[in-house]
């Protein structure tokens, strides 16, 4: 996601990491800041700005005189960054008993039609009963494409068919009054035709749409990978408009998404939600404090965790759990558990946002594609009787061969999987105790030790030491729990 | 919000600053400083070129001009020269501006299959149409491909504009395989001896590796149709992209091998600048631009007339 930028602002800082922080090496780092900012698409004026902000602060004696002053810096620069793009309202104020209405707009091309569906799934997964109007009157097909949004979904579209004298303003109106009069409605999306913010027809027309129907929220949906522009056109809405939210689209890709930190300081309207992904349900909340560790490379463990929570199954997990501990685990169990991982996102978003592990999906260069992995794991194990399955231990020279052939693999495919499967199923035994974050934790290093990439050599599971890696890990709970203790106990002690 | 205050009151100035000419910030008579060249610098940047490009243009004008009196002409052509560099690359290539069909590739003889590619949003279709209305209105004919087959409603869109241009239409259901739809196409094209084929694509992220390997699938079915096809790969870019174009154009030409850009949507304020870092990390010339909603708005890409706009306003 924010990969580029994050790139190129820790070899910005890693001026700050080496030796002393003087004035005159806080300048040139300011200044690299400054560029991988420019870079980032950040806006000239607004990164021109930001760093002279971050210089105020720190070059004074504050810094010098503190302790660990490159990590200082790095304090400043996260504050900076979190505060330039906050505070956030994930709010779409909703008034329950009333049909709040919502109003979606931007440029041509930034994603409002797709970014209607995902709002309205979100809302449909609160509990909401969304609408969907089509007021893109522009655009060829744009109403077919929302009917078709709204159908996936099961959720009412109002449209009405071109014509003399159908015009946005209308369509709004009667979409409104419609959502109204349904009873079965609480929340209405205006979907309205891209426009550019210098064309004033437009402009006008969505004033109109404003004036007459006053929605509650108005959206700006904006392309993350727009550059320097994006704060003239994010400004001109506002004028026009007075915007309640930006909702930042694409962020899946590799923009560095200077747009975020532009559009934010320039109308001061909260980013509310991200869009990652083209499926319906890849909207995300937008989180500065994150974004901003994102930025200067600290990763995003938080909203992992939050996207675990809302896409494993809680039952289907209790059962595997329960199965784990009993040591009883099947290669079907170990396939489901894969599907379950691999709802939360693709194997490289998933390693990106644990700290440390998105050097490592870059230096798995372009070609590794760890899905590719997975999908022959599953080919191998559809391979295979359901007997084999519960039992992998029956799988002889003849049966593995079989199952080769089955898959398109080599038998030694077979043979690798099989070993990385007994090798797993004691992870996973140990895992079944654990709680959600460390159990992602130990997803991850699952994922390092090869799971991903079944062409890899494994390395087999040594004869283990006093205190081998599945006994540190203990060892390492354990202490943490102690020092948990303590600290209760001293809290006890000082009442 | 103090911040918010502070950075707004900054940013009005640099506007202000900004939205004067350039020949309002280098005034003839004054010497050239390096405050003044900074500023001009936060000029060059704003019209997306990327920091490469805005320092070496920082740099020439400091080689040359730097402490000496500002003489408005020659500073303009070391800009002018510089920039225009920058966007011929090596070759120099440049077309007849009479001929709005020039910079394309035709086949010798038979099909010339025209592949379209770009990200999300980028104005594919729009521009799909814009250049079959073209190619039209020089009297060829043309078969669309509508391999949009993911985008809801993206079929019907190119429908639309077929119905409009009243060419004819290649189609599958929403959903099938892009390359059966480029197959039928090519399969189509030949049958019907037109003289070219637009392959419409979904748009998609240059990161997605499983969809830019469809992309190339794509290119290879088209080629296995049609030998030698497609003779041009055009990747659209939303002229207020940032310097993620660079990714885009990069990323693009590694799965398709691009052979030009149009840039779309270059009506509004922004000024497209990134076709300069593109040009300038590789020689992906832009061929025309799009400028407006209008089926006639797509011209002829001219290098000088962009320098000039670059700075205008």
């Amino acid at each position: 996601m924010f990969e580029g930028i994050t790139e190129s602002l820790t070899g910005a800082l890693s001026f700050f990491t080496k030796g002393r922080l003087t004035e005159r090496n806080i300048e040139e780092g300011l200044r690299a800041v400054k560029q991988a900012l420019l870079e980032a698409d950040v806006n000239y004026a607004v990164a021109q700005q930001f760093v002279d902000r971050v210089a105020q602060q720190a070059i004074g004696a504050q810094v010098l005189k503190s302790i660990n002053p490159s990590q200082q810096f790095i304090g400043i620069l996260h504050q900076e960054l979190v505060q330039l793009m906050g505070p956030v309202d994930h709010s779409l104020h909703l008034t329950p008993g009333r049909v709040t209405v919502l109003m979606l707009c931007g440029l041509q091309g930034s994603g409002k039609t797709t970014t209607c569906g995902k709002l309205a799934k979100r809302l449909l997964e609160e509990g909401q009963k969304p609408m969907l109007v089509a007021a893109d009157l522009q655009r060829p097909a744009a109403i077919e494409q929302l009917k078709i949004i709204g159908q996936q979904l099961g959720v009412p579209v109002y449209s009405e068919a071109p014509g003399p004298g159908v015009n946005a303003v209308r369509v709004c109106e009667s979409g409104v009054r419609e959502g109204e009069r349904n009873g079965d409605v609480s929340v209405v999306i205006l979907d309205t035709a891209g426009r550019l913010h210098v064309d004033d027809e437009l402009m006008r027309e969505l004033e109109q749409i404003d004036r007459r129907l006053s929605p509650h929220q108005i959206l700006l949906v904006c392309d993350a990978m727009t550059g320097q522009d994006a704060v003239n056109s994010a400004k001109a809405f506002n004028d026009a408009l007075e915007l309640d939210g930006v909702i930042l689209t694409k962020l899946d890709g590799d923009a560095r998404g200077g747009a975020a930190l532009s559009v934010k300081a320039v109308t001061g309207v909260p980013i509310k939600f991200i869009g990652v992904g083209e499926q319906l349900d890849r909207l995300e909340l937008f989180h500065p404090d994150r974004m901003a560790s994102r930025v200067l490379g600290m990763g995003d463990v938080v909203s992992l965790f939050e996207k675990a929570q809302q896409q494993f199954d809680r039952e289907e997990m209790e059962a595997q759990q329960k199965k784990l501990a009993e040591g009883k685990f099947s290669l079907t169990d170990f396939r489901d558990q894969m599907t379950q991982v691999r709802k939360m996102g693709t194997m490289r978003d998933l390693l990106k946002m644990i700290p440390g592990m998105g050097k490592i999906s870059e230096m798995l260069g372009s070609d590794f594609d760890p899905e590719e992995g997975l999908s022959q794991i599953n080919g191998i194990i559809d391979s295979m009787t359901p007997a084999e399955r519960e039992d992998p231990e029956i799988i002889d020279i003849s049966r593995r061969r079989r199952i080769a052939e089955g898959s398109g693999v080599d038998p030694s495919d077979v043979n690798q999987l099989l070993k990385q499967f007994t090798q797993m199923a004691g992870v996973m035994k140990n895992i079944a105790g654990l709680g959600m974050r460390d159990r992602l934790r130990a997803v991850s290093q699952l994922a390092e030790s090869g799971m991903l990439n079944p062409g890899a050599s494994l390395q087999l599971s040594k004869q283990r030491s006093k205190r081998g890696p599945e006994d540190k890990r203990e060892f390492q709970d354990k202490r943490k729990k102690q020092r948990k203790e303590a600290k209760k106990q001293r809290k006890k002690n000082k009442r | 919000m103090g911040l918010f205050d502070k950075l707004k009151r900054g940013l009005q100035k640099t506007k202000d600053l900004l939205f004067t000419d350039v020949r309002d910030l280098l005034k003839a008579g004054e010497i050239l400083t390096d405050a003044k060249l900074e500023e001009f610098y936060g000029r060059l940047i704003l019209t997306d070129m990327g920091v490469v490009a805005a320092t070496a243009i920082r740099e020439e004008l400091r080689a040359k001009h730097l402490g000496r009196t500002i003489v408005l002409d020659e500073l303009w052509s070391t800009i002018k020269a510089k920039l225009k560099d920058l966007l011929k690359g090596g070759d120099g290539a440049q077309w007849a501006a009479g001929d709005p069909l020039a910079p394309l590739n035709f086949a010798s003889r038979g099909v010339t299959v025209v592949l379209v590619a770009g990200v999300n949003g980028a104005g594919k279709t729009t521009s799909i149409a814009k250049l079959a209305n073209l190619l039209k209105k020089q009297g060829k004919s043309v078969l669309l491909a509508a391999g949009d087959t993911f985008r809801a409603a993206a079929v019907e869109q190119l429908t639309l504009w077929s119905q409009r241009l009243g060419c004819e239409i290649v189609t599958r259901p929403s959903g099938s395989d892009p390359a059966s739809v480029a197959h039928v196409g090519g399969m189509r094209a030949v049958e019907a001896g037109v003289d070219v084929l637009i392959v419409d694509t979904a748009g998609r992220l240059q990161t997605q590796q499983n969809l830019m390997k469809q992309l190339s699938k794509i290119r290879r079915v088209l080629e296995a149709v049609i030998p030698g096809a497609p003779h041009e790969v055009l990747l659209v870019l939303d002229a207020t992209t940032g310097q993620n174009g660079v990714s885009q154009a990069k990323l693009f030409s590694e799965a398709v091998a691009c052979t030009g850009m149009i840039l779309a949507k270059l009506d509004g304020t922004a000024k497209g600048g990134v076709v300069v870092a593109i040009r300038q990390q590789m020689a992906l010339p832009v061929k025309y631009v799009g400028l407006g909603e209008q089926i006639d708005d797509l011209e002829l890409f001219d290098p000088d007339s962009f320098v000039e706009a670059l700075f205008e306003k």
